[in-house]
């Protein structure tokens, strides 16, 4: 009966009990809440884009980028969503040791990640190209500072999520929430994305 | 009559296929979980969508006597000529702070009050979805006022004007902490309204009663729905401004600092385009409440249904592709200027047609002026004066003369005062026999009623004479030589709005005292369904019993009371309304039907821990790293905290029940 | 031992209704590796692709993009609710974004 605004897929959804929509109030929380991020590094991105040509002659963008070695920082956050897309697929069997096996390292590959950003921005900062040296590097540091904060609070989760997951702590649909924590992790992953081409790869 | 069980299954059911052992038997917890129904603690660790509701009113109506004092002050000042009750420092501070705390802590929250309370009751819901995030938001919202507000104490408050525009803004031109309170203090109570939008909209869409599809929801709850849109969307570009001005602040970057190369006009940009779709958000939700008001004292259903939802929608979308048009005067080019412009204009539509549908409401109805029904028609006067001034700015030569004058301060006062603050009044005279139990005395609201009709239009009235003459905003005094002559004198007028001020002062004065009276000793109780309304949230006791409904509505039409109380009986398309049922009747024979086991979230102290420690992370910012970390600790200690409570408490944690009627089923 | 009920049959499931097998989502980590070397190949051939650079990286990157929102995310298989809410966050920042942008003459020459 269409009372309902939405049919439900025939996917149906963890934890989607009682509700008008059949859907779970969580997983549509986290899609919500994914939709307002946009606009966050939607604003970020914009205005390094406007800012990144902003700098001294021998700080710019293409003095500085090294390129192979952030394809190989992208590569592996890449491959972080599909370790995270295969611990979601031993959730929804009920395989707890794979489950936790997967994002334990998908928190590795994220955590990788983040040694990288660390490694190259500390490279950055020894060439000279400090947060406030220019408008390019206070834009540049901001949106990729922002991001890495992201990625380390999602390995945060993961960590934990795997501590509750073997004391048998976790509160509500356990299927549902290594789904949504999956969301988040993808949606950090796809902000990278756009950011290594963006930022990366189109030359000033 | 109805058995709430307070340890009980979780309200989301456990997917039974994965037993988990997060029983409530199982919770972490030094301390026991609240569960007290009575006295403090039963508000302090409340996730009860309408106590939440009544203390986000009573906190946001407080900030309402804070910025109308502000404003008496500036008017005050701005009196006669040569003002010296405020110093030019002390003046800036003033207008900021006045608009912040009315736009910020008082309209936003006053709108979140009534949504939180009557959204769940009007889809025929118990709470909302996530209880626990909504006492969240509450306190972050209360903890971030207040934060905001002790800058007044710790070296004065922010100086920028409440659009704060850098580079005006950094620390060059504001040096005192001012402007750092006010950035930390929006973000925390910006957390509150990005938490509340997903909260509401999951709500609506997920918890309606059955039978309630949208197009049978009340215009109010439609209205709400599109403003937690408007938010969810639009919080995060402010938040992005409100980094780079902190980074800015706190630690020399250069993002608005034209000298090193930056654009004059980013933080506009960024600003606005939150900015623009804020004054929608300030305004749907009396938009809704009028819509509400106007058919229950016409005794006629809303005009064009469909038409309402669909241009509050229009509008909510449309908004986001304006919001140059306050920086007509910036530089921004003709392009621009013709784009943003025409979009401006294109935005007065939707909005005239809701005028339209309110006045064909109102067209042949019977109508009965009681205080609500007083507002709400003063809503589309008032509102439609400050839309015609509205429509001249969108003009975009016209508003290069009008622009940063006291014209465009009448423009939003009327849209703003006359629009949603009326609406709220309203709200507050229509809803306040449900939410308390007792009327607000009729003689009494009429007199609240004229004299702030009065008081805004002597107040905000003359400020079109004298911005047009000329007068800047934000000039902390004015001189006789400057002043004209003749009907056009500014000195006469200034006088005039300062008056009008305190005479929209008394009227405030008079809701307080209204409210006193109402409540005095030996003031009868008031009728379960005194104006004879349409709505769900109607059909229960006044106030609401905590779990809302005895049995959850089985919902047929919009306007589901409405037709329970009345019957069609005519025939041919021709309407002839007869009653079969008084309220009382209808809420009886709910309660004879009451829902067997009625399963309610529990109280817990996570919200408020979690939103304490964000002032005081927010301190650490500005003053000491220990703070920061500090409170980094104990945000941290809540959200593992959070994340491990079950959505109820174990069944050791209740004492006995006090003060409550209801049976509480024992559980093995 | 679970017992994996109708509800709950969708990732073990081939047919592409209902999402992918773990195979499909090596294939399509495998595919995105290489959209990512090519684009890598692209950022260091800008001048033998010319007039196609741009728009080339440009259309690889919401290659992949979409590939993680539609697969990894679930998206394609999920309530179009879903898809909703996203897309209305992403319209409107890549719009007023743009439109921002543009006021500001970033896409001019």
């Amino acid at each position: 009966m269409a009372d309902t605004a939405v049919h439900a897929d025939a996917h149906v959804d963890h934890g989607a009990h009682h509700t008008s929509t059949g859907l779970s109030n969580n997983k549509l929380a986290m899609w919500m809440f994914l939709g307002s991020e946009c606009l966050l590094f939607g604003g970020l991105i914009s205005t390094y884009m406007l800012y990144r040509g902003r700098h001294s002659a021998n700080l710019g963008p293409d003095q500085v980028w090294d390129i192979p070695f952030t394809s190989a920082s992208s590569f592996v956050l890449l491959m972080s969503s599909l370790t995270m897309v295969l611990a979601v697929s031993s959730a929804n069997r009920d395989d707890d040791r794979n489950t936790k096996l997967w994002l334990s390292v998908t928190a590795l590959l994220g955590a990788l990640f983040v040694a990288g950003q660390v490694y190259e921005f500390t490279t950055f900062y020894r060439e000279g190209l400090g947060f406030t040296t220019s408008l390019f590097s206070s834009s540049f540091f901001t949106l990729t500072g922002f991001h890495g904060v992201h990625v380390s609070v999602g390995i945060i989760m993961l960590m934990s999520l795997v501590g509750m997951i073997s004391k048998n702590k976790v509160v509500g649909d356990k299927k549902e929430v290594v789904e949504l924590f999956g969301l988040y992790w993808h949606f950090v992953d796809v902000v990278w994305i756009l950011i290594f081409t963006l930022v990366y790869l189109i030359p000033a | 009559m109805a058995i709430i069980e307070r340890p009980s299954d979780e309200v989301e059911v456990v997917d039974q296929s994965t037993p988990s052992e997060a029983t409530p038997e199982s919770s972490y917890g030094v301390f026991r979980r609240p569960v007290e129904t009575t006295g403090w603690k039963s508000w302090l660790f409340t996730i009860d969508h309408k106590k939440l509701g009544i203390m986000y009113g009573v906190v946001a109506m407080f900030f309402f006597v804070v910025g109308g004092i502000e404003a008496m002050l500036i008017r005050l000042q701005l009196a006669g000529p040569n003002g010296t009750v405020l110093s030019a420092d002390k003046y800036n501070q003033m207008f900021t702070m006045h608009a912040t705390t009315m736009v910020f802590l008082f309209v936003m929250p006053m709108a979140a009050a009534f949504a939180n309370y009557f959204v769940p009751l009007q889809i025929g819901a118990r709470d909302v979805a996530f209880p626990r995030i909504n006492a969240f938001g509450f306190w972050a919202f209360l903890f971030g006022g207040l934060f905001l507000n002790t800058s007044w104490f710790l070296g004065g408050g922010a100086d920028g004007g409440w659009f704060m525009y850098a580079p005006n803004s950094s620390v060059a031109f504001s040096p005192s902490n001012g402007v750092d309170f006010w950035g930390l203090g929006l973000q925390i109570t910006g957390i509150a309204s990005l938490t509340g939008a997903i909260n509401l909209i999951v709500t609506v869409i997920n918890m309606r009663a059955p039978g309630m599809s949208l197009m049978k929801l009340p215009i109010f709850t439609w209205m709400v729905m599109v403003v937690q849109f408007l938010l969810l969307f639009a919080m995060p570009v402010i938040t992005v401004a409100l980094f780079m001005l902190m980074f800015q602040r706190s630690f020399d970057a250069t993002f608005f600092s034209v000298e090193a190369g930056a654009d004059p006009l980013l933080w506009q940009h960024l600003f606005w385009i939150f900015g623009h779709p804020e004054v929608y958000i300030i305004v749907l939700p009396s938009f809704g409440i009028v819509s509400e008001i106007l058919p229950v004292f016409s005794k006629k259903p809303l005009f064009g249904y469909p038409l309402i939802v669909f241009s509050g929608a229009a509008i909510g979308f449309v908004g986001w592709g304006v919001w140059a048009h306050h920086m007509f005067a910036s530089g921004l080019g003709p392009i621009s200027v013709a784009a943003f412009s025409v979009a401006t204009m294109a935005i007065a539509i939707p909005t005239g047609v809701k005028i339209v549908n309110w006045t064909l409401t109102m067209w042949g109805g019977k109508i009965k002026f009681t205080v609500p029904m007083l507002y709400a028609v003063g809503v589309i006067i008032q509102f439609t004066i400050g839309g015609l001034s509205g429509v001249t700015h969108s003009v975009a030569p016209s508003d290069t003369q009008q622009t940063d004058t006291y014209y465009i301060v009448a423009h939003f006062h009327y849209v703003i005062f006359g629009g949603a603050v009326l609406g709220l009044f309203a709200g507050m005279y229509y809803w306040w026999p449900k939410m308390f139990g007792k009327m607000l005395n009729e003689r009494l609201g009429r007199v609240n009623f004229w004299l702030t009709i009065i008081g805004m239009n002597l107040t905000f009235g003359p400020m079109h004479i004298i911005g047009l003459q000329g007068q800047p905003r934000r000039m902390y005094q004015w001189t006789e030589n400057r002043a004209g002559e003749g009907f056009f004198n500014i000195g006469f007028w200034n006088l005039i709005a300062s008056i009008g001020t305190f005479v929209l002062a008394l009227g405030v004065l008079l809701f307080f005292v209204n409210i006193y009276v109402s409540h005095r000793k030996g003031t009868e109780k008031a009728p379960l369904d005194p104006w004879d309304a349409r709505s769900l949230e109607w059909i229960t006791t006044s106030p609401p019993k905590e779990h809302n409904f005895d049995r959850l509505p089985q919902v047929g039409h919009l306007d589901e009371f409405f037709h329970r109380k009345y019957e069609d009986r005519g025939a041919d398309g021709h309407h002839e309304f007869h009653q079969v049922a008084t309220a009382e009747e209808v809420v009886a024979e709910e309660e004879n039907n009451a829902d067997g086991h009625i399963h309610l979230p529990s109280p817990s102290y996570w919200p408020i821990l979690l939103a304490f420690s964000l002032p005081i992370m927010a301190y650490g910012v500005i003053y000491n790293l220990f703070l920061l970390l500090g409170g980094a600790v104990l945000a941290l200690v809540s959200f593992y905290g959070w994340g491990l409570e079950p959505h109820t408490a174990p069944e050791e944690d209740y004492d006995p029940p006090t003060g409550t009627s209801m049976e509480v089923a024992a559980h093995g | 031992m679970s017992t994996v009920t109708e509800q709950h049959d969708t990732h073990g499931d081939e047919h592409a209704e209902h999402g992918l097998t773990d195979l499909g989502y090596i294939k399509i980590a495998i595919f995105l590796a290489v959209i990512t070397a090519v684009e890598v190949v692209f950022s260091y051939t800008q001048e033998q692709l010319g007039a196609a650079f741009l728009p080339g990286l440009l259309i690889l990157m919401a290659v992949k993009f979409f590939m993680v929102l539609l697969y990894f995310m679930h998206l394609k298989f999920d309530s179009k609710l879903f898809s909703l809410m996203f897309y209305i966050g992403m319209t409107l920042a890549v719009g007023c974004y743009a439109v921002f942008l543009a006021t500001l003459h970033f896409f001019q020459s």
